[in-house]
């Protein structure tokens, strides 16, 4: 009996093991100590660095004519130095135009100015969107910014985006419609949860938060389970996007309380206000420009969401700044930074210091 | 070797007349075949397998459960297009979800929208509770006490909080758990998370205290009785009056590592209030939560219960002026 049952026995216990991930891994603590605040981190997934392309030429002084008296039809960069404008022209061809078209894929050679070509009208407003981005939400792109190659990295439509799930070719019966949930999906690590949490929160303005700001019930808090697993679908997504666990930004005693989060939530709240910011003034806004193959299924443009810049990183390209390449992205910073921005607590930058150990 | 006669792994199995168990009371159905040997069951329990007692009340459970059952398989088949590949791929994913929000505690939802979901709970149910009158009537017919029937009911009570007494409560069906594998495990997370962490519900720590508990005593009640197997200890038929080497060993062992010693009687006391209070304190727990408490965590901060670490700082955004919505 004895000869079956112990290979039984540690065949079965191998097969436990199968549920582990096996390798090295790095853990770093984050927060105070003894409550969990850490980031576990697989060595051998870690992404590696994005490579930065080279500046097409080096960045030309400032200064000389402007690319408005040199050029027609121009309407967002027309005070810029022509020499600049002309190196701009030049990095966007190389981080979005696709190789085998250049600059015509926006322009048509015989007549640069023509605005006749969609992809031209949808450059310009993309121009005055990284401005908005680096100015308006300096909140969350910080100095480092981004530039066209933050998003495109070479393609001409972003690798990462989304549109308006097609849904289920019979709603109303239970024939193919899992309700939006329940099916292995990447977006939510796996997890049986709502897929599909972008049209609602990151087109949408849907209330992210669903814990009580009260310790009892009031009938102004009403808040169902279900829309508790929307909002754990958006959260799987930004984990998943940003290569992270649920304790970079908070702490799992209190996923609510923002005196025990870390300043990185306070970052990614902002950064879900600028995603519905692009999303809604600088996408969904050229619908009409954007022709059909560059539609979803639901005919609406093809929109961002953390990973269009992430890619798996906590910092999109590893935290590598292109901007200084092209400064005129930097656009007008706004009169006032918005309030909470700096409001990064020091103690993030040494853990220890908050575990009171030397 | 000798052969040996021990209470667990048995490697003697005994063979004879069958037993047939005593006499049914009048109107009773008959018992449902003879019996049988089976070998296998010998290696883990007893060797005779039946005859079993059906009876209405376990028919119309069967029934019941068999409902419930295809109700959610159908359910799931459909949601992949009927597709049987499809079906054992994404099995653990499937679910059949309770109603929307949307739709209240209505009685009768359209099927598509929950309306499979409120049948497939109320055919459950039935079949529980059909099952648990069966372990109520089968324990008085043969004269025994009903332990058992409460037992099950501390369980059953749990899932109709979860499925039906809580959401009739609250007002809403959307918050019941849906069936389904990984669906089921997602809801007690966002359950956790939209109530403000469950781990500082005090009836949720006594649940995990009892269910903690009751696999300890388990292992030690257990464990006693396996060690003092070789001097009989399952067998030690006149313990009342006289208490045996076996019981005396495994006495004077606890008393010896922890200076006290549960007796044969009280420690399946022991054993049947921890089983039973862990579903018991549990469903106190979730029927307390959105209907007294709506942030456990807020709630154990007032009552000093929460661990208080040092602020990081950071404030809401939310809450600054001029700080985008």
């Amino acid at each position: 009996m004895t000869r079956i049952i112990t290979p039984l026995a540690a065949g079965a216990a191998l097969l436990l093991l199968g549920g582990c991930e096996l390798g090295a891994k790095q853990s770093t603590q984050t927060g105070f100590r003894g409550a969990g605040l850490e980031q576990i981190v697989d060595v051998s997934e870690i992404k590696e660095a994005a490579e930065i392309p080279a500046a097409p030429y080096p960045l030309p002084p400032d200064g000389g004519p402007t690319a408005g008296q040199s050029y027609q039809n121009i309407k967002v960069l027309s005070g810029l130095s022509k020499e600049r404008f002309d190196h701009l022209m030049a990095e966007m061809n190389q981080w979005v135009a696709p190789p085998a078209q250049g600059c015509s894929y926006c322009h048509n050679p015989e007549n640069m100015a023509s605005d006749e070509k969609y992809t031209k009208i949808v450059a310009r407003r993309m121009l005055q969107m990284t401005q908005t981005v680096n100015s308006r939400w300096a909140s969350h792109v910080k100095q480092t910014g981004v530039t066209c190659y933050t998003c495109h990295r070479g393609n001409p439509v972003p690798e990462y985006k989304w549109a308006i799930a097609e849904g289920t070719p019979t709603p109303g019966t239970i024939l193919r419609n899992k309700h939006g949930q329940n099916t292995p999906n990447q977006n939510v690590g796996y997890a049986s949860l709502p897929y599909d949490p972008f049209a609602t929160y990151l087109a949408g303005r849907s209330q992210i938060r669903v814990a009580s700001s009260s310790a009892f019930p009031s009938s102004k808090h009403i808040v169902s389970i279900k829309d508790a697993e929307k909002s754990y679908g958006l959260m799987m997504h930004v984990s998943g996007a940003l290569g992270v666990n649920c304790t970079y930004c908070h702490n799992s005693q209190s996923f609510r309380a923002w005196n025990l989060s870390s300043a990185q939530r306070g970052t990614a709240y902002y950064g879900i206000r600028m995603v519905r910011n692009i999303n809604e003034d600088y996408i969904t806004s050229l619908q009409s420009v954007f022709p059909a193959y560059r539609k979803g299924p639901r005919g609406d443009p093809y929109k961002v969401n953390c990973t269009t810049c992430h890619q798996g990183v906590s910092k999109p390209l590893g935290g590598v700044s292109m901007i200084a390449e092209a400064p005129v992205l930097r656009g007008v910073a706004p009169a006032e930074t918005p309030a909470g921005a700096a409001a990064v607590p020091a103690a993030f930058a040494k853990p220890a210091a908050m575990t009171g150990r030397k | 070797m000798m052969a040996r006669y021990q209470n667990i792994f048995t490697q003697v199995q005994l063979r004879g007349p069958l037993e047939a168990g005593p006499l049914l009371p009048p109107g009773s159905f008959r018992r449902l075949g003879q019996g049988s040997y089976n070998y296998w069951a010998g290696k883990l329990g007893a060797a005779q397998l039946g005859p079993i007692y059906l009876g209405r009340l376990g028919i119309a459970s069967l029934i019941c459960a068999f409902t419930a059952f295809e109700i959610i398989g159908l359910n799931m088949f459909a949601s992949v297009g009927w597709d049987p590949v499809q079906f054992v791929r994404q099995l653990p994913w499937l679910a059949l979800e309770p109603p929307g929000p949307q739709w209240g505690f209505q009685l009768f939802v359209p099927l598509a929208e929950g309306g499979w979901w409120q049948m497939a709970g109320f055919f459950m149910s039935t079949s529980l509770i059909l099952w648990w009158v069966r372990t109520f009537a089968r324990a008085r017919a043969l004269g025994m006490g009903t332990h058992i029937a409460w037992a099950f009911g501390a369980g059953i009570l749990l899932i109709l909080t979860l499925g039906f007494i809580r959401p009739l409560l609250m007002q809403s069906w959307a918050e019941a758990v849906p069936f389904g594998i990984f669906p089921h495990l997602d809801w007690t997370a966002a359950f956790s998370i939209r109530y403000g962490n469950l781990f500082y519900n005090p009836f949720h720590c006594l649940s995990i205290a009892f269910l903690y508990g009751s696999t300890m005593l388990f292992a030690m009640h257990g464990a006693t009785i396996l060690a003092t197997g070789r001097y009989g200890s399952e067998r030690e038929i006149e313990q009342i009056i006289d208490r045996g080497t076996a019981f005396e060993r495994g006495a004077l062992f606890w008393r010896w590592t922890m200076g006290f010693n549960a007796t044969a009687e009280s420690i399946h006391r022991w054993a049947w209030w921890f089983a039973v209070l862990t579903p018991l304190t549990g469903a106190i727990g979730i029927l307390l939560t959105g209907t007294v408490v709506d942030n456990w965590y807020l709630w154990a901060v007032l009552h000093g219960y929460a661990p208080s670490y040092p602020s990081t700082g950071v404030v809401d955004p939310a809450s600054l002026p001029g700080a985008p919505q």
